[in-house]
């Protein structure tokens, strides 16, 4: 991999924010992927800030087209690239949430059940940050969003966060993962091994956003860092239905030091009766810890 | 070449067979289905050598053709009423990426009432997403339609989406003998696809960029693609003549307009009912003609004001609505009239949902239109075949 850790293949100079997640998380999937690779986006951040017309960052062929069919797009090029003869191309989908449990979900489903041989990766910032951060099927249960905002009446999101590895997994994938940019060398060590497997796999990057969630820029890879060490965003690889190689939390932070340094949680803090909020969502990390044994 | 006596969907089946299409994508919705089923038989049998990806949705199938002919391969779908609607998105974003992808719009109108019946509600409303449309007469024409569509769309001074328009039941499932071109011959006429861009690792190119700034002059080159795509439908039919010795238009197709007072203007199936009633009016002295229009997008409007210059009045029949506005077919032709001298219009609509137009139909709307001339009043709309009783208060 030491050759490879130099290839930057997201070229600098892109509109990404101060302290994007998945700007870091796009340079870590581009470099074990190299230059033989097609990549596939759904419309959302990475697409806006990577391909201003005649600006585009990728050096890698990469195509986007609409918000709710990237997995449907990159069964579509493989088919072509097979029928071609090209079978040695890498190729890559890279969405966000929105993309990937809502809107997308559809044709996501498809390609998995075709058995496609795609990676497809979710760069998860937890809501619908292009369009000025809404929820989504990601976001945390008591984020606020602008639209799950907290107010009298609402302490934020009332939903829990979707268990899509668990749905990608429910349609035999061949390889289900989570990573998270706080730790670039297991993103990257999975995404290699993603791509050397044939078929259908799945990878969710955690990677925080510091508009959306309400942290300074500098604090990105932090912020990563406490999701799992709470054990709030579990980070695994399933053999068989079942985690295995996951990142161990050797002294678990309580849910408080996730939630206190970011302002999408700030009204739990605000009012004594969401206290109740909180044991809410410290329950939902020792479940995680419990189930994944973190 | 051989003839055989097939339903409509088949001949388009055996057109696609014959367009070597590499990969083809589609989700069922009736009228459509005889056609994929066939294509898929036809992959199956090893008859067809193409990658057929069975999809969750058409929103699936025509995303799934979207990334194949930006691999660079020959790509085909096909779909109807609801089914085109959910592709809409997915076409417009194709038109803008200018990806030569075939499909066949089979027609069939558009919910709610649901009904699997035909009419051209469901083609009217991607008018406007950059993809050519041509509609066809009968099956016959669809087989040859289809193969010239595929020559036009990777034309490199084209590259935009066709889709064959043909009514859905009527000539889908209907039976004709089909004259079926041999392999080679098509291979002469329609050589394999050689894409002007294509994604390739080893020249890496960005495909559906963001662009403000740019964003008129991208729609205006479709547009002039579009206006390109005005001669070459005209070439590549009059080169199809040549080669298979049919004939079905080019942009348009006349008849008997040479002489006629009341010029009658339509698409698709009911031309060939509207034959038949002009030549039993014409045994009755009543000059009548047909201009069929080929082409709907983009929109011969130079050649059907050439074809009606010494008609008296232009009787136009829409299959569909534009709902607050009228007759969409109608609504182009009175554009296209607009600052010339042309005769009068009188927008008639039809054919809706299924309801049949027969002879006696046509012979309505000629006679609305020789009244209007006679009154010198022109009503906006004419609701042929019309049934107030259903109506509801």
């Amino acid at each position: 991999m030491a050759s490879q850790e130099r290839i930057n293949l997201l070229a600098p100079g892109h509109r990404a924010c101060p302290g994007c997640g998945a700007a870091v998380a796009l340079r870590q999937i581009l470099r074990p992927l190299g230059r033989n690779t097609i990549a596939v986006s759904a419309t959302g951040c990475v697409e806006t800030f990577t391909s201003p017309y005649d600006q585009s960052s990728w050096e890698v062929p990469w195509m986007h087209s609409l918000f709710e069919n990237s997995g449907a797009v990159a069964s579509g090029v493989r088919a072509a690239l097979d029928v071609q003869g090209e079978k040695d191309v890498n190729l890559v989908v890279i969405s966000g949430d929105g993309g990937t449990f809502d809107i997308g979900m559809g044709a996501l489903s498809g390609m998995l059940e075709r058995k496609d041989n795609v990676t497809y990766i979710c760069y998860d910032n937890e809501a619908y940050m292009n369009t000025g951060v809404q929820r989504s099927g990601s976001t945390p249960h008591a984020a606020a969003t602008t639209t799950t905002p907290s107010g009298k009446k609402s302490y934020g999101k009332i939903e829990y966060k979707k268990d899509v590895p668990g749905i990608v997994w429910a349609h035999d994938a061949e390889y289900v993962a989570t990573a998270s940019i706080a730790y670039p060398q297991d993103l990257m060590r999975k995404v290699k091994k993603a791509n050397e497997i044939y078929g259908p796999k799945y990878i969710q990057v955690h990677t925080p956003c510091c508009i959306g969630w309400g942290f300074d820029a500098s604090k990105t890879i932090q912020v990563g860092k406490l999701a799992v060490e709470t054990g709030l965003v579990p980070i695994y690889e399933m053999e068989k239905g079942q985690p295995v190689k996951v990142k161990k939390a050797a002294e678990k932070k309580p849910i408080e030091e996730y939630l206190k340094v970011q302002s999408r949680f700030k009204h739990l803090f605000k009012e004594q009766e969401r206290d109740e909020v909180i044991k809410e969502l410290q329950a939902i990390c020792n479940a995680n810890i419990e189930h994944f044994g973190i | 070449m051989s003839v055989s006596v097939m339903e409509g969907s088949m001949a388009v089946a055996e057109a696609i067979k014959v367009c070597r299409p590499k990969v083809i994508s589609a989700f069922p919705i009736s009228p459509q289905t005889h056609i994929v089923e066939e294509l898929s038989k036809m992959v199956a049998d090893g008859q067809l050598d193409a990658k057929y990806i069975r999809v969750d949705s058409e929103f699936s199938a025509a995303s799934a053709v979207y990334g194949s002919s930006a691999t660079g391969v020959r790509s085909y779908t096909a779909s109807s009423s609801q089914g085109l609607l959910l592709m809409i998105e997915v076409l417009y974003a194709m038109a803008g990426t200018r990806l030569p992808v075939v499909l066949t719009g089979v027609n069939r109108t558009v919910s709610a009432p649901i009904t699997i019946q035909p009419d051209h509600q469901d083609t009217m409303a991607l008018r406007d997403t950059g993809v050519i449309q041509l509609h066809v007469e009968n099956s016959q024409e669809a087989y040859a339609t289809h193969i010239q569509a595929f020559k036009l769309a990777e034309d490199h001074d084209i590259l935009l989406p066709v889709m064959v328009c043909m009514d859905g039941w009527i000539l889908t499932h209907s039976y004709e003998p089909i004259k079926l071109e041999d392999q080679k011959l098509v291979d002469s006429f329609l050589p394999n696809f050689v894409p002007k861009y294509r994604l390739d690792p080893k020249n890496p190119l960005t495909y559906g960029a963001y662009a403000d700034e740019q964003v008129q002059e991208f729609r205006l080159m479709q547009h002039f693609a579009m206006e390109r795509a005005k001669s070459k439908i005209e070439v590549i039919a009059n080169d199809y003549q040549k080669i298979f010795d049919q004939y079905y238009g080019g942009l348009i197709d006349e008849y008997k307009c040479d002489d006629a007072e009341v010029v009658l203007v339509a698409m698709g199936s009911v031309i060939g009912t509207f034959k038949d009633a002009v030549d039993t009016l014409r045994t009755e002295g009543v000059k009548v003609g047909i201009v069929k229009v080929r082409s709907y997008r983009p929109f011969p409007g130079e050649k059907i004001a050439q074809a009606v210059k010494n008609a008296r009045v232009v009787a136009v029949m829409d299959k569909s609505m534009s709902v607050g506005q009228g007759g969409p077919l109608a609504t182009d032709v009175k554009s296209a009239f607009a600052n010339k001298e042309a005769p009068p219009v009188l927008s008639c609509i039809a054919g809706m949902g299924g309801r049949d137009v027969t002879i006696e139909t046509v012979r309505k709307m000629v006679t609305k239109a020789q009244l209007a001339l006679k009154t010198g009043k022109i009503p906006d709309i004419e609701y042929t075949d019309f049934r107030p009783e259903y109506l509801e208060d």
